[in-house]
């Protein structure tokens, strides 16, 4: 049976071997057998995530598919992972996203391309190690680990300003990891020797600790997500990436953020989540009208892109830090959703890309006449990053607007703005790029998408179609860990 | 005065080290050019007989002999057995390089035996004047070295800063132990612990004292402000040369510190670890800072070797048993991925060429993947970010530090670590990023290559399984403690 086997472990570590047999291949004349490689593994290490979701029990909120074992018993470091409703969805998006990412890199990839298929599927396997982690110094240790493969594929398959882009990312992700690891080391001797994150959660702790702590884990976390101010990292990074590392960023790395609030920040310092409730939401706010106007006013599509998922994750933290039942569910829908949709955005951007090697709106329009079916979907896209009903975008912002709602009116009311901004600059890029007349002898000469194009895109599609329409397979399996968590974020821990 | 047999027991592998130097000084007088390699291959044999000794000889038990000069106990075993083991690979590392200088001489082998033979004084020296004895064997042995190259205007200049500087710290170290003499009427360290603990005594003249001696210690590990010496050193030195200061000399210096502060002045810990705070904090700070602005790869490493000892004064500064071992842990860390650091510089070395600028590593990923991957791995474990060996390295000392109450400095160290992945970074960026100017193949000896991989590849093992060594080092020090 399967519940015999390690499923943990073999979602992090398969990626990881299959990213070693790839590079194994070595030089450029092997790169088809690379290929070949990098989508069977990707292609097996989401399987073996599947059953995560199908044998999950979604009434309980402990951690399900449990190993444990003693790592480095000097330190009381353990091996120790487990999935909840909240982390559970995460390994799954992650695994699948891999996927495209391979398939995506198919043509494109032509230098070190071994060493670019090797770089996903380690950093994949190192996400989901972040996703499924119990031990918190074992969750730093992927948390920092993942940090090298993404530094080096900006790096090395980046755009003009790939240098700059790859140490601007790594230095900020470092700066909020590295203060975490001093609250980590404090916990350690607070909770009496013990890594264990569940540990962490019953350890009365007073508020200006708790306040200290929650700063901590916030720059962390913050910077990841990335939240207004320190967001100028992400676009950086996302012009200057790949592709690949553009949908890897955006649809995955991002969500670590928001997970690490809700993995450590609320649980482990309740009391402080409350008083700094006020500040998170604002500076949510602040990202998701601000932003928005930024970026209405781009000429680079990726550049739009990555502002929009800063505004799209400011809903995110909203709805984390509403404190309520429908805002952290909301929250969660749209971290998957957003998952799908960037992915998809980016990789139609890196389908425009590949024809013309350009990124700027105003070297494309009218599209429509050369890539109908292109066009097509596109559309579907932008329709659902602007938020419309039938899509997975509308599913989330609006959990989190009804949320908002019941905190506070006027919570809401900035919040929804995003409907109409987010419909202006996605919809108006839509139009600069897709209709009008062709002014670009380029885009005259474009073909439309070929299959493996096309297939992405439709998986992307459908899901994206079919989360808005029937979210409930997903947020069945979050109900009872969202309540857990809020209960636990109810509890006064002062002593 | 009554002298057994039974007393040499202990310190036969140093009896071992002399008898086989003089042996080899002879032999090698006697040896044509092309049989050099009968001596080389004689100091390896030296080493691992020195090992086999030594681990046979292991008892566990402390063991005190030459009427308390001499200790053998279970810290001054461990860490003779990785220094044998640093010694022998950085000679084979050093190899190819010195033989196209034409260091490959005999006065190479025996001057780094020397050196090997004072730092084994040092780790097993239970009296200050066994430690000041060590101590000076090897510093008058690495002066040798560094000037070996006579004809080098920048290693002569290195070789008398360092001397003159190193003359000035020993002066030091033993007016600051004449003071602890003068009060504590011995120069034995167990017997100054014992006579600290019962009676301090006069306490003014032991703070004086205390004061020299830490500063002759700061300026043998390379902490600032007594680091001046350090990056010429580094920078001016034969990179054979400097891979030796850099990796071996840690471990007994090390030692050094542990047997004076830890062994015989712990009771004046509340005094020595606001010293080494201040020391640490200077460290980090000028280590990493001036380290961003260095074009030579070997003066960046000697900046980044300030920090690291910084680091290491953080773990020695908690003052109890964890801190000790974790510093110990880091030091074994930081000589591991100092040896591949040194070696990878003399792994693209070749004849009339250094390598040593930053700017010869440009583009290696395209010229060698393999060795830019080991690299990759020797630079994250510097930077301290897992899952390389130096993570670990920081979190037991920075646990340490935390432990101890001092939560600020440990603060403070992650934020200039934050500044020093900047430069590590550089490096990086450099092999991955740039396009390559020069593409002479890489063709090193075939030991050389297997064991610079085995040691790229140890520090993420050991990233990954650190227990057996943390284990070794905690109970090293808990039995000696």
């Amino acid at each position: 049976m399967l519940a015999g086997y390690p499923l943990l472990s073999l979602a992090v570590w398969l990626p990881i071997c299959a990213g070693i047999l790839v590079l194994a291949t070595g030089s450029e004349r092997n790169a088809p057998l690379a290929r070949w490689i990098a989508l069977l593994g990707s292609v097996l290490a989401f399987a073996v995530t599947l059953p995560l979701y199908l044998r999950f029990d979604a009434a309980t909120a402990n951690m399900q598919f449990v190993e444990f074992t003693a790592w480095i018993p000097t330190f009381h470091i353990n091996y120790h992972l487990g999935v909840d409703g909240i982390s559970m969805p995460f390994v799954l998006l992650n695994s699948f996203t891999t996927i495209l990412v391979v398939i995506a890199g198919w043509q494109v990839i032509q230098n070190k391309t071994s060493q670019y298929m090797a770089a996903f599927l380690i950093m994949s396997g190192l996400i989901n190690g972040v996703f499924v982690a119990l031990d918190a110094m074992l969750f730093y240790v992927f948390f920092e680990a993942m940090l090298i493969p993404l530094f080096l594929v900006i790096g090395i398959w980046g755009g003009p300003r790939r240098v700059y882009a790859a140490v601007k990312f790594f230095l900020y992700t470092l700066l909020g990891s590295l203060l975490m690891l001093v609250a980590f080391i404090y916990l350690h001797f607070e909770s009496g020797g013990s890594f264990e994150i569940i540990d962490y959660y019953a350890l009365p702790l007073s508020l200006p600790v708790q306040i200290l702590l929650f700063v901590a884990f916030f720059l962390a976390f913050a910077v990841k997500v990335p939240m207004w101010p320190v967001h100028t990292w992400l676009p950086d990074a996302h012009v200057e990436a790949p592709t690949g590392g553009s949908v890897v960023l955006a649809a995955i790395t991002l969500k670590i953020g928001a997970y690490g609030f809700m993995r450590f920040n609320l649980p482990i310092t309740p009391d402080a989540s409350h008083y700094m409730t006020g500040f998170i939401i604002t500076i949510s706010l602040i990202a998701v009208v601000y932003i928005s106007l930024v970026a209405l006013v781009q000429a680079d599509m990726k550049k739009l892109i990555a502002y929009s998922s800063i505004s799209h994750m400011g809903f995110v933290t909203l709805g984390i830090f509403l404190f309520n039942n429908i805002g952290m569910e909301g929250a969660l829908l749209q971290m998957i959703s957003h998952g799908f949709i960037s992915a998809a955005m980016f990789l139609s951007i890196g389908v425009m890309y590949d024809r013309m090697h350009t990124r700027q709106i105003a070297d494309y329009g009218g599209l429509v006449n050369r890539m109908p079916v292109f066009a097509a979907f596109l559309m579907l896209f932008s329709m659902a990053n602007a938020g419309l009903p039938g899509t997975s975008g509308f599913v989330g912002e609006f959990m989190v607007i009804l949320a908002a709602i019941k905190v506070n009116f006027w919570y809401a009311f900035a919040a929804a703005t995003t409907l109409i901004f987010g419909a202006a600059y996605t919809l108006w890029m839509y139009k600069r790029v897709i209709f009008g007349a062709i002014t670009n002898p380029e885009v005259a000469k474009l073909t439309d998408i070929n299959p493996r194009e096309f297939g992405f895109l439709a998986v992307l599609a459908a899901l994206t179609l079919a989360m808005g329409i029937y979210p409930q397979p997903v947020t069945n399996v979050m109900h009872v860990s969202v309540d857990n968590l809020l209960a636990h974020v109810a509890q006064s821990k002062l002593p | 005065m009554n002298f057994a047999l039974s007393d040499l027991m202990p310190l036969l592998p140093e009896v071992f080290l002399l008898a086989a130097v003089c042996g080899i000084l002879i032999l090698d007088l006697f040896l044509g050019e092309d049989q050099r390699y009968i001596t080389y291959i004689l100091t390896l044999a030296t080493l691992a007989g020195c090992g086999w000794l030594t681990f046979s000889t292991a008892t566990g038990v402390t063991v005190y002999t030459m009427h308390g000069m001499f200790v053998d106990d279970l810290l001054s075993d461990s860490l003779k057995l990785i220094l044998y083991f640093t010694v022998a690979i950085s000679l084979v590392y050093s190899r190819e390089y010195i033989r196209l200088r034409g260091m490959f001489q005999g006065e190479y082998f025996t001057l780094i035996l020397f050196a090997t033979l004072g730092m084994m004084v040092m780790i097993s020296a239970n009296h200050f004047l066994t430690l000041y004895m060590g101590l000076e064997l090897l510093s008058l042995s690495l002066y040798a070295l560094v000037a070996l190259q006579r004809d080098s205007a920048i290693a002569s200049e290195a070789a008398m800063k360092y001397f003159v500087l190193g003359a000035l710290a020993s002066g030091m170290l033993l007016y600051g132990m004449s003071m602890v003499y003068g009060t504590t009427d011995s120069l034995e360290i167990p017997r100054i612990a014992l006579v600290l603990q019962a009676d301090i005594g006069n306490r003014m003249v032991l703070i004086f004292g205390l004061v020299f001696i830490v500063a002759g210690l700061a300026f043998k590990l390379g902490v600032a402000p007594f680091h001046m010496w350090l990056p010429d050193v580094y920078h001016g030195a034969p990179t054979a040369v400097t891979l030796f200061i850099g990796t071996a000399t840690k471990i007994a210096a090390f030692a050094f510190t542990i047997r004076i502060l830890a062994q015989g002045l712990q009771m004046l810990s509340p005094d020595w670890q606001q010293m080494l705070a201040i020391m640490a904090v200077l460290s980090m700070a000028v280590g990493n800072i001036a380290a961003i602005a260095q074009a030579n790869f070997k003066r960046m490493l000697a900046y980044s070797t300030i920090s690291h000892m910084g680091f290491l004064l953080l773990g020695l500064l908690a003052a109890d048993s964890a801190g000790y071992s974790a510093s110990m842990f880091y030091v074994l860390a930081y000589v591991l991925t100092g040896l591949g650091s040194f070696g990878m510089i003399m792994l693209l070395s070749r004849q009339g060429f250094e390598a040593d600028r930053l700017e010869d590593l440009k583009g290696l990923n395209q010229r060698n993947p393999w060795y830019a991957f080991i690299l990759l791995l020797l630079m994250f474990s510097l930077a301290g970010l897992p899952p390389t060996i130096g993570f670990y390295a920081k979190l037991a000392v920075l646990q340490a530090v935390v432990h101890a109450g001092y939560t600020w400095l440990a603060v403070v160290a992650v934020i200039f670590s934050l500044i020093g992945a900047f430069y590590y970074l550089r490096i990086v960026r450099l092999m991955y990023f740039e396009k390559p100017t020069d593409m002479h193949p890489i063709m090193p000896p075939a030991d050389m290559q297997v064991l610079l991989s085995a040691n790229g590849l140890a520090v993420l093992g050991l990233g990954m399984l650190p227990q057996p060594l943390m284990a070794l080092c905690a109970y090293a020090m808990e039995r000696s403690l």
